[in-house]
């Protein structure tokens, strides 16, 4: 067979939403495509941002990937609460078993490795070689080919809505559950190989801002000089390197019992499916510190600057930080408590987790205290602050409450869980991002958000998630568990029903995210700001928004960790003269095309095309070694061209804005 | 901290001079935190031997099939590749191109040897119908052993196309920063080797 | 807010077995434990928030730029936080060992204590595709999606899975615990009251897991005694060839009786040969205290198989419609006659 298990059947011609879905998908595309062609801006997009190794535009385009992913996984959350509102008095709702299970399966596949993670690499690839004073990332090529190959695992999961099918596992895929005997189909193959080909981008990228914050901080920044974020960012990376190597060689083992036949988590031939829970949870669970902690870095930055205050306790935040980074590793059992290990076992795994709320409460005091006594503005990026310390903390004490085992064994697998875990997301993760797109979209595109759009988005967001997932906690207290297609008892529908209107008025508040946006960029000379419009106290603010391709055009010193608070204080003059040419790395394909192989290589693998596996991989490897034979991937802006750019700056700083 | 300052002479915020950060500054530290990660990848495995290496399921234990001599031969093969690869960094810390590359042919000739000799002993062990899929204790073996002999394999890839850009471009300080990262690359593999001889091997038959 | 609480459709908070009692009173102290914290941080944020709003003159005069260090507060934050958890770790560790679910019960309910060297009653769970088996072997009967259990009488659950991991959840009567293939895990529990419930898989298990519910009935000596003699008025046997038939992947599978069941039955499923000729895991983990079979082993791998392809996949052929609503029907099992199977172990 020359296409492997892929005929004409593995198409859902059948499933009239699927193909509704899919003609929607392809006439967007067909029309993006033909607008792009017909501005001319193929080109552009190629030279000025696919091949682009600017950390800044790397940065942007993971939070569009993040955002594109954002909105497909909310669909498939809307879409369960549908089913869940709708399926009782044996009603099967609209959804059968394979759609709502793959449904629930993408969901949080989604949401985890293509939308907070491309959210938090992406921040963290805008603002901290910003924030410590860096012309770019240790590896600007390697961070190009990060970006893509987290983009190919996103379209190995997006092309799984229309090609074949997703899994219908659960978001971690429990064997033996997603073995070969009892998922023979396509879905369970999609999922490894999208989590590999991203894995692979999020360890590099994470190796990657390690070795910039590590090696490339600007003069007189000790460690203990780095902003806060930064600091969380370092944690958060650390965390990458050490944890996603786990998820790739758990997920090698689980392929090669799908492909090979080997017996790592069958049940017969001496496997241990117990193992893969295991393994797949020592990623998993420094996987959530991974995503929370560069968000509580956005905290301490919004706080600080928005109560015109240094940070309370910096040390004890910067300690507070690790500490929580060296502990995610000791608490991963307390996601299978009822798997039956003993009592004493449980109770380490649940008091370690329990550990973990010390420093986690020490950093909300510090942001407590960073408040007090300050003169706090109420600005959107605080707003969302303030709801994160108020939603975070309940989500924090049901988390607390989960980690007594006894306890779990009567809410574990419950929907008190889902709303537990929802909560600590999207209070934390979510509302972060939020707090962190306020606030540095203005250092990203010179202009700020309109206010109006942000305030609907940020009351709808909060009282539909309130509505969402506080019945949630409701029905998980009736002994409702989680991933239920239909149910029984009559008197739990309306809580659904409830569930169903919050997640409706959180759909309205993404709405208004998106005007939002919209409006600005229409708006944007009104809005437009210069380098500092929140009177900023780090590093980043110090240069011009959107800062210009080399960042700062003479490299800072730094003397404090509020290192741009120091120099307003100390009436820094910016330099006008004297300017010199910069090194900085040039754009390359490369990225794109070993990306774009790879991914070809997954799709071949899911449908066992083997020789377009074999081809795509032998190109990925030649492309490899014909890429290191570059040897030239740097150029200098001219000094005349710095020149002209400061110039302009200098300009509009004296027009005053 | 901060308040004391204002008095001071002024600051010199910035540098008047670009600062030269050397290309390939972060080089070493990079590779060295893949290689961790590498380093990872096998724990994981190990740690998957050390749960499933005696699950036989009725089959073959290590002591019916591990062939001592034939893997300290093995053995022997990677631990000389590591010595003529040290050998071949000493000629280029000399700059002394041709040794250079004589020490790498080495290098890359006894860890082929290496690759099939252990070829040899996977083909035999399929033959004798302890495959990986005949138990989970083979299964883990197989993977072990084979991830490593795949990242020898890699390694010699690499090797080679490093000699070819030595023998264009010479000793250029590019190369001899990839060449660094190479033996870094090859001196971990053979760790990990001493690692899967002891733990498998050894212990396998000895036990 | 106590009103809802009351209200018994919150099971999880309104429990009638000991154990359930129990966890949900653990829920209650934690929660009102954290508390202790969460609310004054909670106030403290609103009233910081509003206290220090920059259109606030009156506290205009205190605003302190660079204040940004109290050795005493840092002190407070750290140790506040600690001394909670310490009470909390202390309830944890204490708890998580009183209601471990492998440990014989000591006690009925709040006010009685037995002795846990009393004999419970032991009930074999076999979580199948997807509907749940449940034998009595004291009493020598089975059934199939409904739990019966005497009131006040300990229980014990001895689980386990055929194919995929499952959750044995009754939020009547305890918390849950995994039921995995190959594997058997353990659950003591009572009940106090006579009601009616659900139990159902808290894990997810593949297609049929949504209705994969069955009923639990808690009875009074006398109700459950009757309940006994109903199921064994059944006349239906559980033997291998019927169990094979059952276990085959079905929805909503209706309830049904065995009044007779191979008292090896639930040995073999735990150790993955209920069907005739495979290898029990008993035996093969002897071969890996062993050290291993030998070379010759290598080639012999006849009865090791477990999983089958497709093994998740719902036969839609009438005899196996048929064989739900009456289990002692005949069923050939894929490669060996049922007639042998059943002759084998009798």
């Amino acid at each position: 067979m020359i296409f492997g298990r892929l005929t004409w059947d593995a198409f859902p011609w059948h499933e009239p939403v699927v193909v509704a879905t899919f003609i929607g998908v392809v006439i967007g595309g067909v029309a993006l495509v033909a607008a792009l062609t017909y501005f001319g801006l193929w080109g552009y997009l190629w030279k000025e941002w696919f091949t682009s190794v600017d950390h800044k535009k790397i940065g942007i385009m993971y939070m569009v990937l993040g955002l594109v992913m954002f909105l497909r996984g909310f669909s498939d959350a809307i879409m369960m609460r549908i089913q869940q509102a709708w399926a009782f008095n044996g009603s099967e709702g609209y959804l059968n078993a394979h759609h709502y299970d793959q449904v629930f399966t993408a969901h949080g596949v989604i949401m985890i490795f293509f939308v907070a993670m491309p959210f938090i690499t992406g921040l963290m690839n805008y603002i901290v070689p910003l924030q410590i004073g860096a012309r770019d990332v240790s590896f600007p090529f390697l961070n190009n080919f990060s970006f893509w190959m987290t983009t190919g695992g996103a379209v190995l999961v997006m092309i799984s809505l229309f090609v074949g099918e997703f899994a219908q596992t659960g978001w971690l895929a429990y064997p033996p559950l997603s073995g070969i005997a009892y998922s023979p189909a396509t879905g369970v193959d999609y999922y490894i190989w999208a989590l590999q080909v991203a894995g692979v981008g999020t360890t590099l990228s994470g190796i990657n801002l390690i070795a910039t914050i590590v090696k490339m901080r600007a003069p007189g920044m000790s460690l203990m000089k780095m902003p806060v974020f930064t600091w969380t960012s370092l944690c958060a990376n650390v965390l990458i390197v050490a944890s996603f190597p786990i998820l790739t060689a758990t997920l090698v083992l689980l392929s090669l019992d799908r492909y090979a036949g080997t017996a790592f988590f069958t049940n017969d031939f001496g496997g241990n499916p117990m193992m893969y829970v295991n393994l797949i949870w020592i990623w998993g669970h420094p996987e959530v510190y991974i995503l929370i902690l560069p968000l509580f870095g956005v905290f301490s930055e919004v706080t600080s600057t928005f109560s015109g205050k240094r940070l309370f306790g910096y040390t004890s935040m910067v300690y507070a930080t690790c500490t929580i980074m060296v502990l995610s590793y000791l608490v991963w059992l307390h996601h299978f408590f009822t798997m039956g290990s003993g009592a004493s076992v449980n109770s380490f795994f649940g008091i370690t987790t329990m550990i973990i709320s010390i420093p986690t409460g020490a950093k909300l005091f510090n942001w407590l205290f960073t408040m007090y006594r300050g003169r706090i503005r109420f600005e959107l990026p605080m707003m969302w602050t303030v709801a994160f310390m108020l939603t975070f903390t309940i989500g924090g004490m049901t988390g607390v409450l989960l980690a007594v085992p006894p306890a779990d064994f009567v809410l574990h697998n419950s929907l008190f869980l889902i709303a537990h875990f929802h909560n600590v997301i999207i209070g934390g993760v979510l509302f972060g991002l939020f707090a962190a797109i306020n606030y540095w979209w203005p250092k990203a595109f010179g202009f700020r958000l309109n206010q109006f759009w942000g305030h609907v988005s940020f009351w709808c967001w909060n009282i539909g998630f309130w509505l969402a997932f506080g019945p949630l906690y409701v029905l998980g207290l009736m002994g409702v568990t989680r991933r239920m297609r239909v149910f029984d008892d009559p008197s739990l529908q309306i809580w659904f029903v409830i569930a169903g209107i919050g997640a409706a008025i959180i759909a309205v508040g993404i709405g208004a995210m998106l005007v939002q946006f919209a409006v600005s960029i229409w708006k944007r000379d009104e809005l437009k700001v210069e380098g500092d419009p929140w009177d900023g106290r780090t590093l980043e603010w110090a240069t011009s928004s959107p800062p210009p391709e080399y960042n700062f055009a003479f490299t800072p010193v730094v003397y404090d960790t509020d290192t741009w608070a120091d120099m307003k204080k100390n009436n820094y003059q910016r330099p006008l003269t004297g300017y010199q040419a910069i090194h900085m790395p040039s754009s390359t394909g490369a990225g794109v095309i070993l990306a774009a192989l790879a991914t070809l290589c997954g799709f071949a693998l899911i449908w066992y095309i083997w020789w377009l596996a074999g081809l795509s991989f032998i190109g990925l490897v030649a492309v490899a070694i014909g890429h290191s034979f570059n040897y030239k991937r740097d150029f200098y802006i001219p000094a005349d061209v710095v020149t002209r750019t400061e110039e302009e700056r200098t300009r509009i700083l004296a027009a005053g804005v | 901290m901060s308040s004391a300052t204002a008095t001071m002479e002024p600051r010199a915020y910035h540098l008047p001079e670009e600062p030269h950060l050397h290309e390939g500054h972060s080089t070493n530290l990079g590779f060295w935190m893949y290689l961790m990660s590498d380093c990872l990848i096998f724990a994981i495995l190990f740690a998957t031997y050390a749960v499933l290496g005696g699950s036989y399921a009725g089959g073959p234990g290590p002591k019916d099939l591990f062939d001592l001599p034939l893997i300290a031969l093995n053995t022997a093969m990677l631990l000389f590749s590591s010595i003529t690869y040290g050998f071949a960094m000493l000629a280029m810390e000399k700059n002394r191109v041709s040794a250079t590359q004589g020490w790498l042919f080495v290098t890359l000739l006894f860890g082929g040897a290496f690759l099939c000799i252990e070829l040899y002993e996977f083909s035999h062990l399929i033959h004798e119908g302890a495959g990986p899929q005949r138990s989970a204790f083979l299964s883990s073996f197989f993977t072990l052993v084979g991830t490593h002999g795949l990242h020898v394999t890699f390694g010699s890839i690499w090797l080679v196309t490093l000699m070819v850009q030595v023998a264009k471009k010479g000793l250029i300080p590019a190369n001899k920063r990839r060449l660094m990262c190479l033996s870094m690359f090859w001196h971990f593999l053979d760790v990990i080797w001493i690692g899967v001889f002891t733990f498998v091997y050894l212990m396998g038959v000895l036990r | 807010m106590a009103l809802p609480l009351t209200a018994c459709d919150w099971v999880v908070m309104n429990p009638s077995g000991d154990i359930a009692v129990q966890q949900r009173d653990l829920i209650l102290i934690s929660t009102a434990l954290m508390l202790l914290i969460v609310v004054p941080v909670m106030a403290l944020v609103v009233f910081f928030a509003w206290r220090y709003r920059s259109a606030n003159k009156a506290a205009e005069k205190d605003y302190d730029p660079d204040w940004d260090h109290s050795t005493k507060l840092e002190l407070l934050i750290w140790s506040a936080p600690l001394l909670i958890i310490i009470c909390l770790g202390a309830l944890t560790w204490v708890s998580t060992h009183k209601l471990d679910p492998y440990r014989p019960l000591d006690r009925i309910d709040a006010k009685t204590a037995i002795d846990p060297k009393v004999k419970p009653l032991t009930v074999e769970v076999v979580a199948l595709d997807w509907k749940w088996l449940f034998i009595y072997p004291e009493l020598g009967i089975a059934t199939v999606n409904e739990l019966a259990i005497p009131t006040n009488v300990p229980v014990r659950f001895d689980l386990t899975a055929s194919t995929v991991m499952n959750s044995f959840y009754v939020p009547e009567l305890a918390g849950q615990i995994y039921a995995m293939p190959g594997m058997k895990t353990q659950l003591h529990a009572v009940a106090n009251k006579a009601v009616g419930g659900t139990g159902f898989s808290a894990n997810y298990s593949g297609a049929g897991f949504s209705h994969m519910r069955f009923a639990y009935k808690a009875l009074e000596r006398g109700d459950f005694d009757a309940w006994v003699a109903k199921v064994k008025a059944s006349g239906a046997n559980l033997d291998r060839t019927v169990y094979l038939g059952l276990a085959k992947p079905s929805e909503k599978a209706p309830v049904a009786y065995f009044s007779a069941v191979d008292p090896k039955l639930f040995d073999a499923v735990v150790n993955l040969c209920p069907k005739p000729g495979q290898r029990c895991m008993g035996e093969l983990m002897h071969i890996n205290m062993m050290g291993g079979a030998g070379k010759e082993s290598a080639h012999d791998t006849k009865g090791l198989r477990y999983d089958f392809p497709n093994s998740h996949v719902i036969e839609q052929s009438d005899e196996n419609k048929g064989q739900e609503t009456a289990p002692d029907a005949p069923v050939a099992p894929s490669s060996h006659s049922g007639a042998d199977a059943h002759a084998q172990h009798r």
